[in-house]
């Protein structure tokens, strides 16, 4: 799984290993501090005077949405960008900016999202890189390269084979070589940009252990994450931006997810909905006896217009193949969908786009959009014949279509013609929704509607939901992300090894109840 | 390094390569005993000594995943030009100071390429397709174009330098020219810059990933530059050494040859993505493809029968392990 949307939040302590360790006011602790940060772009204002603060042996939270100006942040304070005013202290010493060579040198690692490695080179070598490239090394030393890299890993108590390419290696251990990277530069502050995206519920616990033994040894963390729930865990303080401005800072066991929420936002994102009364509603979709080898079995439900429909289960239950296959991605074996009482031919993504079933993939990146091109291509293609005119393409109403929706799905965008990778997880999720809805679907099949974009987006992204389903599209929700079917769905279809195991209404069930039972 | 697992070593491009050239080499011994002889040998060695050169040139410039064409055009603009100065100027010159002008040119040539691709940020396929044809017109323009067989004597008389030279039991007659040796080094040189050198690893890491290499700080500027004018060096050395044994300086010559050499670095595993390309791989696409175009004639196969053969060898020498990798992929996920 990928995720594109970017999140701040920033926590650190560090060493006290260069001798000014005489701890006699609190202040001396501090490793870095930002006072006053201005950057401008052009004519817009990303950051306007933010003071950030990072402590030796602390865990701060640096949390923002998307545009809020974290990423800005933390690419000034790792010498990415040079702010346009404002001051910089290392160690107390000030600078105006800092390069990156310099950042790297006073200790600021970062590991970002993608984790940033070679997946040419070895694991060793991946480790000891930057360690080298800072010795000013001309000759390559491969034993003190293994060395390096041993040590490093040793430091967090792992075992990664050092010979081994990081293109062979799993995710979870290219992110602990990425920060056997930064050990092995003497980091005092590593930065970690959506640390728990990729992984799974495990693996995030035992990087969180690694965490704490960072931060044992002095060495500051700051953690840019989507789940505030894990970054609070872990954090000693709170950092939030909200449009390039400071926000709120505290002690971290003085914010929850829904304070933090609201910093971040400037709003309560409402939690609860109103249910739907769709009793009397035509029944829309019907799948019968749906199956397919190794994947699911002996599917069946109905889904009502005006309906949103959950589908949940943990990975492998056979939920992804299982949304496909409404869509025709995936071929079934056995059984019927039928939409209206007509019957969908199974596995032709053409014939169920033209029965009115829309679908938006999990990973937009790959399977849904064309990153490169325009939001106006990216809205319009498949249907260009709508905008036919006499055989040429009536540019006109393409482009009030774009805007149209720009508008009513609140796009943040600069306009119709920015590029689709331009814009912010949530704002490329809305893309990708304006794409099919432009279809007037009758039945939408959501996958991880919310993968990827930050708590603000992802509230306005269940508002749309619940507007759609309003306006009596059918819609199904393909999630493990546990509140927000609670939030969106009247009924969620838990499946276990390929079959619904059982059906959770509405107001049922709790989160942690609903947790539970899909743990089961 | 990879580890050298059984498994390993029968999906390597490498390998399937040696595995293509033995076949080869059998089937001909076996249409004609006298093909696996010395003279056979030497004779290869002596075709593969330009295309040798140029292909690991080719070849840095694929680790560092960029691609150039333009460096046949370079390497002819060096000698040609080269060689119309040293008659010009100085006939007698001694054949090093020859070879140090060549390279010399050579080099800023490929600064040239590097101005564009380091500076100006264009793409390495677009900057040297244009200067492919500006080099090569501009020779043709302003510098001659009419072919030298009255060479400078040192150039001819570095043709002449042999390592070793005899005739065989059964009477014929072989040499080892010392310009195999200019290879050898080459290959020398390049395997030092590549793995011992933190530039050469700097390439690695670039071709990799090339937003990595700026984030941890590697001079990425500065390497592609450096590899450009690398390309450019080399281009200048096998454009001398391609006029000294050709004994003549053709101004024509050598363009054209650039996708062969480009087909022989891949065949031997270089990836065009970047990051990917071994010296030995390199060495046995070029022999490959040597073989190909010297000695088709042996089994019986019609000399114009060499191109389709050559595209032969290269969509089987790459697309089956691409499609090796693809299954893996599938059956893992």
């Amino acid at each position: 799984m990928k995720l594109w949307g970017r999140q701040a939040l920033a926590a650190a302590p560090d060493f006290v290993f260069l001798g000014k360790c005489t701890m006699s006011k609190d202040d001396d602790d501090t490793f870095i501090e930002l006072k006053g940060i201005v950057k401008q772009y052009g004519g817009v204002t990303a950051l306007d005077g933010v003071d950030f603060r990072v402590k030796t042996g602390k865990a701060i939270c640096l949390a923002g949405e998307n545009g809020s100006g974290k990423s800005t942040l933390i690419k000034i304070l790792v010498g990415v960008e040079q702010p346009t005013s404002g001051q910089i202290f290392v160690d107390g010493k000030p600078y105006s900016h800092v390069n990156p060579r310099q950042a790297a040198a006073s200790g600021i690692s970062v590991i970002f999202q993608d984790f940033s490695l070679f997946s040419n080179l070895t694991v060793a070598e991946n480790i000891a890189f930057a360690t080298q490239l800072s010795g000013k090394k001309r000759l390559f030393d491969r034993g003190a390269t293994r060395r390096i890299a041993q040590e490093a890993l040793d430091r967090i108590g792992v075992d990664i084979d050092l010979d081994a390419r990081v293109e062979t290696i799993p995710v979870a251990h290219k992110q602990l070589v990425a920060i056997c990277r930064g050990l092995a530069s003497n980091a005092r502050l590593i930065i970690m940009d959506e640390p728990t995206t990729a992984l799974t519920g495990r693996e995030v616990q035992a990087l969180l252990g690694i965490i704490r033994k960072l931060k044992d040894s002095g060495i500051a963390v700051v953690f840019v994450s989507h789940k505030l729930a894990e970054v609070l865990e872990v954090c000693e303080e709170v950092f939030a931006l909200r449009n390039g401005r400071n926000v709120a800072e505290g002690p971290a066991r003085d914010f929850n997810a829904a304070s933090l929420t609201r910093h971040m936002t400037g709003r309560d994102v409402p939690e609860a909905k109103p249910p739907l009364n769709i009793d009397q509603a035509e029944t829309l979709l019907v799948v019968n006896q749906l199956g397919k080898e190794g994947a699911f079995e002996d599917i069946n439900f109905e889904l009502k217009a005006g309906e949103v429909l959950g589908i949940s289960g943990v990975l492998g239950s056979g939920r992804t193949s299982l949304a496909k296959a409404l869509f025709g991605l995936v071929a079934p074996s056995k059984g019927s969908i039928t939409l209206s009482g007509k019957n969908i031919p199974l596995g032709n993504p053409i014939a169920a786009t033209q029965a009115g079933i829309g679908y938006v993939p999990e990973d937009r990146l790959t399977e849904g959009l064309f990153l490169t091109q325009s939001i106006i291509r990216n809205v319009a293609v498949g249907r260009f014949d709508h905008h036919r005119s006499g055989g040429f393409l009536n540019l006109t109403s393409l482009v009030d279509e774009a805007r149209g929706w720009i508008e009513r799905l609140r796009i943040k965008a600069p306009d119709y013609d920015a590029e689709v990778k331009s814009l912010s997880g949530g704002n490329q999720q809305r893309v990708a929704l304006a794409r099919w809805l432009s279809q007037t679907p009758r039945v939408l099949v959501l996958n991880g509607p919310s993968v990827g974009v930050d708590v603000g987006s992802k509230a306005d992204i269940h508002a749309i939901i619940r507007e759609l389903a309003d306006s009596g599209i059918g819609i199904v929700v393909i999630s493990d992300d546990l509140p927000e079917l609670l939030t969106t769905c009247g009924r969620i279809l838990m499946m276990k090894d390929g079959r619904i195991d059982s059906i959770v209404m509405a107001g049922e069930m709790d989160e942690i109840e609903l947790a539970a039972k899909l743990a089961s | 390094m990879n580890r050298l697992s059984l498994k390993n070593l029968a999906t390597r491009n490498e390998t399937l390569v040696a595995v293509v050239i033995v076949a080869f080499c059998l089937l001909a011994t076996f249409s004609d005993p006298l093909f696996l002889s010395v003279t056979t040998l030497t004779d290869l060695m002596r075709a593969s000594v330009v295309i040798g050169i140029l292909a690991v040139a080719a070849m840095m410039v694929l680790i560092s995943g960029g691609i150039d064409v333009s460096f046949t055009a370079i390497a002819v603009f060096a000698m040609y030009s080269t060689t119309v100065l040293t008659l010009a100027v100085m006939p007698d010159m001694p054949w090093y100071f020859i070879f140090a002008i060549s390279i010399g040119i050579g080099a800023c040539l490929g600064a040239i390429n590097g101005f564009f691709v380091v500076i100006c940020r264009l793409p390495t396929l677009i900057v040297t397709l244009g200067t492919l044809s500006v080099f090569r017109g501009f020779l043709l323009t302003f510098i001659g174009s009419q072919r030298i067989s009255a060479l400078p004597p040192e150039m001819r008389g570095f043709s002449r330098m042999m390592i070793a030279r005899g005739t065989t039991e059964a009477g014929s007659f072989y040499a080892i020219p010392w310009a195999v040796a200019a290879l050898a080094i080459v290959v020398l040189l390049t395997l030092f810059i590549l793995h011992k050198t933190m530039l050469g690893r700097s390439i690695f890491a670039i071709g990799g990933s090339l937003e990595s290499a700026r984030r941890i700080g590697i001079n990425v500027r500065g390497a592609q530059f450096f590899v450009y004018c690398y390309v450019g060096a080399l281009a200048g050395l096998a454009g001398i050494i391609h006029g000294a044994m050709g004994r003549m300086a053709d101004p024509f010559s050598l363009v054209g040859l650039e996708l062969s050499v480009i087909a022989a670095v891949v065949l031997g595993g270089a990836r065009l993505i970047g990051g990917y390309g071994t010296l030995t791989g390199t060495l046995l696409g070029v022999s490959l493809i040597v073989l190909v175009e010297n000695s088709l004639i042996v089994v019986g196969i019609p000399s114009t029968w060499q191109f389709v053969t050559i595209g032969l060898l290269i969509l089987l020498g790459t697309g089956l392990p691409a499609w090796q990798a693809k299954r893996a992929a599938a059956k893992s996920a």
